[in-house]
């Protein structure tokens, strides 16, 4: 079977696979990173949602062997050592923008690729950009102040650091 | 998904030979539309060959009157690109407008026009942009390219290494998305183009992307563009929308087309 290495969350890994694992598989079974998850596994959902060098991409529509040499972040990789989220998860936190929460990690991922193309998106483009994230819970309303909110607090970190 | 063989050349002569060599391969691109036919089985070719390690076939250029963009060219590239949005902004609006994000973020304009999804954006922008498709073999005008729903001119071994855009006069897309799978329930895309009026019809025929001659023919009288003399037992009927009911789209979006396009 072929190995693929790639950096997943700023750690070098590697594994064998066959060449169908998609990256999802890959993410979840070989690297038990369990928060990425597989809702509808036709590439409608996004809640598999993971950046691969730098975008978006739904995990469940990607062979793990073309994301060999590549650096993925998951949704355990957003947060720093310690018990800092990122501003994002904070922002979805502190405006119950969940309900049972499945489908969180592909908006939180997909929110974060919005906000790094689009500083501060208008509602509408919030809502246009989530057109490949599903919630059966909320209604999307309190998704949509959780991205503005976070997308006002990604600024403000950026800010700060500068 | 069925097992396969992987395949990952360096060159888009090595993908050619490889695609020669193999027993039913296919050709991996951005692998949207592939990769989710392959899960439900609805593909299961022996052998994949991926276009991610030709870097050559990624890139978008601009000369004035020629807009160049690279067959692994992503969507979400093509709809980023100022080369894009300058020559020909309807193209980067309707890169900009398929499917989501993510999609945008893999898929391909080679991958897209290959694959001839009759509800498919960029066909009727090729098509009625007159473009030409550059391949490992030969270049084919985009009139002789797209001949049935998911089909093409393209052999079983050659590959889309770029496709060719002249750069219109003025051009619009008009689409009626279906509000689920933004897939197109008809779209028209209309240019402008110094030999007349083109217009081209994606999501509505049975056939798949189409010209709309006889609404190239109003518009370059000077006339509402209307579908009355477009075949409705030509059309798709499903569970989306009626044949009717596309046909009358197709007056509303050439309409629209043609009025955005100014």
């Amino acid at each position: 079977m072929p190995s693929v290495s790639m950096t997943v969350n700023g750690k070098q890994v590697s594994g064998t696979v066959e060449p169908r694992t998609l990256l999802v598989q890959f993410i979840r079974e070989n690297l038990h990173l369990t928060g990425t998850h597989v809702g509808c596994d036709t590439s409608q959902c996004g809640a598999c949602v993971v950046h691969v060098d730098g975008a978006s991409v739904k995990s469940c529509a990607m062979l793990a062997i073309e994301a060999d040499g590549s650096t993925v972040t998951t949704i355990e990789g957003l947060a720093g050592d310690g018990d800092v989220l990122h501003p994002m998860q904070e922002a979805f936190r502190d405006n119950h923008g969940l309900q049972c929460g499945f489908c969180t990690p592909g908006m939180v991922m997909s929110a974060i690729d919005l906000v790094n193309n689009n500083p501060a998106p208008s509602e509408h483009e919030i809502r246009d950009w989530l057109e490949g994230n599903i919630c059966r819970c909320t209604g999307y309303h309190n998704i949509v102040k959780s991205i503005t909110a976070g997308a006002a607090a990604m600024k403000g970190q950026k800010a700060a650091a500068e | 998904m069925y097992e396969f063989s992987y395949h990952k050349p360096s060159s888009v002569a090595d993908a050619a030979k490889a695609m020669g060599s193999a027993d039913d391969p296919k050709i991996l691109a951005g692998g949207q539309t592939l990769l989710p036919t392959m899960k439900q089985r609805l593909a299961s070719p022996s052998d994949v060959v991926s276009l991610r390690g030709c870097r050559d076939l990624v890139g978008i250029s601009s000369d004035g009157s020629t807009l160049t963009i690279g067959a692994m060219t992503t969507h979400a590239a093509v709809a980023a690109s100022g080369d894009v949005q300058k020559a020909i902004p309807a193209l980067a609006a309707l890169a900009g407008n398929i499917g989501d994000a993510q999609v945008r973020n893999r898929g391909t304009i080679g991958g897209s026009l290959a694959n001839n999804d009759p509800a498919a954006d960029y066909p009727s922008a090729a098509l009625a942009l007159g473009a030409t498709i550059v391949t490992t073999k030969r270049e084919l005008s985009a009139d002789n390219f797209f001949t049935g729903m998911f089909e093409t001119a393209l052999e079983e071994d050659e590959i889309i290494t770029s496709i060719r855009f002249p750069v219109p006069q003025a051009a619009a897309y008009a689409k009626f998305d279906n509000p689920a799978s933004r897939y197109a329930l008809v779209g028209v895309f209309f240019a402008k183009t110094s030999d007349g009026p083109r217009v081209a019809v994606t999501g509505a025929s049975q056939g798949g992307v189409f010209r709309a001659k006889d609404i190239e023919e109003q518009i370059a009288a000077g006339k509402t563009p209307d579908s009355s003399g477009i075949a409705e037992n030509s059309l798709n009927a499903d569970i989306h929308a009626t044949a009717a009911y596309r046909k009358h789209l197709i007056g509303v979006m050439a309409k629209r087309a043609v009025a955005a396009a100014g």
